[in-house]
């Protein structure tokens, strides 16, 4: 169990770490010791605790999610911002802003879920039309898929004097996390403990649709609710905080080559892997150009593409 | 006993299967041999619910292949097909277990364990039950997926084109193996092969397909005649007593 404490002790660490860095000075022995004053505790309690919580939340929600996709597409390389989800989420949440503005957050949601759900459906659906010669070729059909639905949905949002909010879906920032504003997020996580519950039917049908028929698996039920949960966790996130690029398709990745994809072990572990990147990545933006702050977004993006560049040649030597 | 009666696949105009009546005894290794584009693949998807028949009927042990839930089915039947590309990075070791799913759904008892064990074993795959399957050779992840298959413990175990990407050595070691898995643990094996001596070494029961059809089922010494293969391969070929076994001559 050696490295699930180590998992622990570091998401432990980022934890603190995460409470204790921002503008507003906040001490650890203070806290520890009660003799905080009511500004630092109203800091901690309003902005900092909400924001860790966030971060770990959609650190597990969206690292589990691309987990998921990659199991049941079979492909390495997508996620949902590789495969049009994430595009089809920010297409619905416009849509809500643009007919039902004064809908509830639940319900944006919702419809934002639905909208993911087709984006999906409709990879899949040009998935199964398209020789699939190159394991590369997956998320290029993704990814001019959410080009597609991307520009459709900047139009529809310059028209309609949207951008702002548009861009707010878009580009993941934890700093407008509050109390209050965050919560959606428990969606994420419960979603990710549904997607242990089934982790043996995922992994079954992630050896493809014949091997898991003759093992007795409804695949076309399975592929269904496990898509739905990685829709679900991209309406969830896109809807509070935006999305964050690379993590869904790293610490998947990353987890895989060091322990395979046995769902039922390595899950936990990609769930505490993603919460610990999204904290890593958060604190380096808060600290890295202090006291001003970088999204965490642009931090992901700089410092996932870069591994994902790693892990893509790692691949690629290894197959050859 | 696997049964079909009028079992046809049609994709638009193309019929690929015309109306197959079959019988395949329970018991022993069956071979169902035949040119490119006769069906035989088809055939075997279809008895394993793997494609849905246009028409006709398939019982496996009497149940309606079409009408039986398929995790009930998966208990009386494993399918290995050809074109395997299993893209997860699973051990040796979990893929047997997973082998196990029909009975187990995923939390493996005890009883459970001692199948894959057994498997592993069978297939002598025990050094190798840590590697991932993704990092072995081809015909080591072609006996892992066979454990797989022997670990489902059913009845009936149906493989199409096992011995595809084995070289000599392995290919024989395969047919060595199916044919124990027939003898020492009693499953039905049913195999699709392209190379008609390995039928004929190993087989109790050879099924000879054409154009869709079955044009001849029977013991070895029935269908290697030099006529019957005339009449399935449109070739001219020479037949040989080698070691007690009919042993087809086609190179010249």
């Amino acid at each position: 169990m050696k490295p699930a404490l180590i998992a622990g002790a570091f998401l432990a660490s980022l934890f603190a770490l995460s409470l204790l860095v921002g503008v507003s000075p906040l001490s650890a022995v203070d806290v520890l010791t009660f003799r905080a004053d009511s500004n630092a505790v109203l800091v901690l309690v309003e902005s900092r605790l909400p924001r860790t919580l966030a971060l770990i939340l959609a650190g597990v929600g969206l690292a589990v999610a691309g987990l998921i996709m990659q199991i049941l597409v079979r492909n390495r390389f997508v996620e949902p911002s590789t495969a049009g989800t994430v595009e089809s989420a920010s297409l619905g949440m416009l849509v809500m802003a643009l007919f039902a503005p004064a809908a509830p957050v639940f319900a944006k949601t919702a419809a934002s879920t639905l909208f993911a759900l087709a984006g999906t459906a409709l990879f899949l659906r040009l998935l199964s039309m398209a020789p699939l010669r190159s394991p590369l070729t997956p998320p290029l059909i993704g990814l001019t898929l959410g080009g597609v639905i991307g520009s459709a949905t900047t139009f529809l949002a310059y028209r309609f004097d949207l951008l702002q909010s548009l861009s707010a879906w878009t580009t993941g920032d934890f700093s407008v996390v509050l109390r209050g504003r965050y919560e959606l997020l428990w969606l994420a996580l419960a979603l990710a403990v549904a997607g242990y519950a089934i982790a043996d039917r995922l992994t079954v049908a992630g050896l493809g649709d014949d091997v898991a028929t003759s093992l007795g698996l409804k695949h076309a039920h399975v592929m269904a609710g496990g898509l739905a949960i990685v829709a679900m966790i991209t309406a969830a996130t896109v809807s509070t905080i935006g999305s964050i690029p690379f993590l869904g398709l790293i610490v998947p990745n990353v987890v895989s080559l060091a322990m395979g994809d046995n769902l039922r072990r390595t899950l936990p572990f990609v769930a505490a892997f993603g919460a610990v990147f999204t904290l890593a990545c958060d604190v380096a933006g808060r600290l890295a150009n202090f006291p001003f702050e970088i999204p965490i977004g642009v931090v992901a993006g700089a410092l996932g593409s870069g591994l994902f560049l790693v892990l893509l040649l790692r691949r690629r030597a290894r197959n050859a | 006993m696997i049964e079909t009666s009028g079992v046809t696949k049609a994709y638009g105009d193309a019929v690929v299967l015309d109306g197959v009546d079959l019988k395949i005894p329970t018991g022993g290794l069956t071979s169902i041999i035949g040119p490119n584009g006769a069906g035989k693949s088809t055939l075997l998807s279809i008895i394993s619910r793997l494609t849905p028949m246009t028409s006709g009927s398939a019982w496996v042990d009497g149940l309606d292949v079409s009408r039986t839930p398929t995790d009930q089915l998966a208990r009386r039947l494993a399918i290995l097909r050809q074109e395997n590309h299993i893209a997860a990075r699973v051990t040796v070791r979990d893929l047997v277990s997973f082998g196990r799913y029909p009975h187990s759904r995923g939390r493996l008892t005890f009883e459970d364990r001692a199948h894959v064990d057994q498997a592993l074993r069978f297939l002598e795959l025990e050094p190798l039950a840590d590697r991932f399957i993704d990092e072995m050779s081809g015909g080591q992840r072609q006996r892992a997926y066979v454990a797989m298959v022997l670990a489902q413990d059913t009845d009936y175990v149906l493989l199409d084109e096992p011995l595809n990407n084995l070289d000599m050595k392995h290919s024989a070691a395969m047919m060595r193996l199916l044919r124990r898995a027939a003898d020492e643990l009693g499953r039905t094996v049913v195999v699709v092969l392209h190379d008609v001596n390995f039928a004929s070494c190993y087989s109790d029961c050879i099924v000879a397909m054409r154009d869709g059809r079955v044009r001849r089922s029977g013991p070895p010494e029935e269908i290697v005649q030099p006529e019957v293969i005339r009449e399935i391969y449109d070739l001219d070929v020479t037949v040989h007593e080698i070691e007690g076994h009919r042993t087809v001559f086609f190179y010249r």
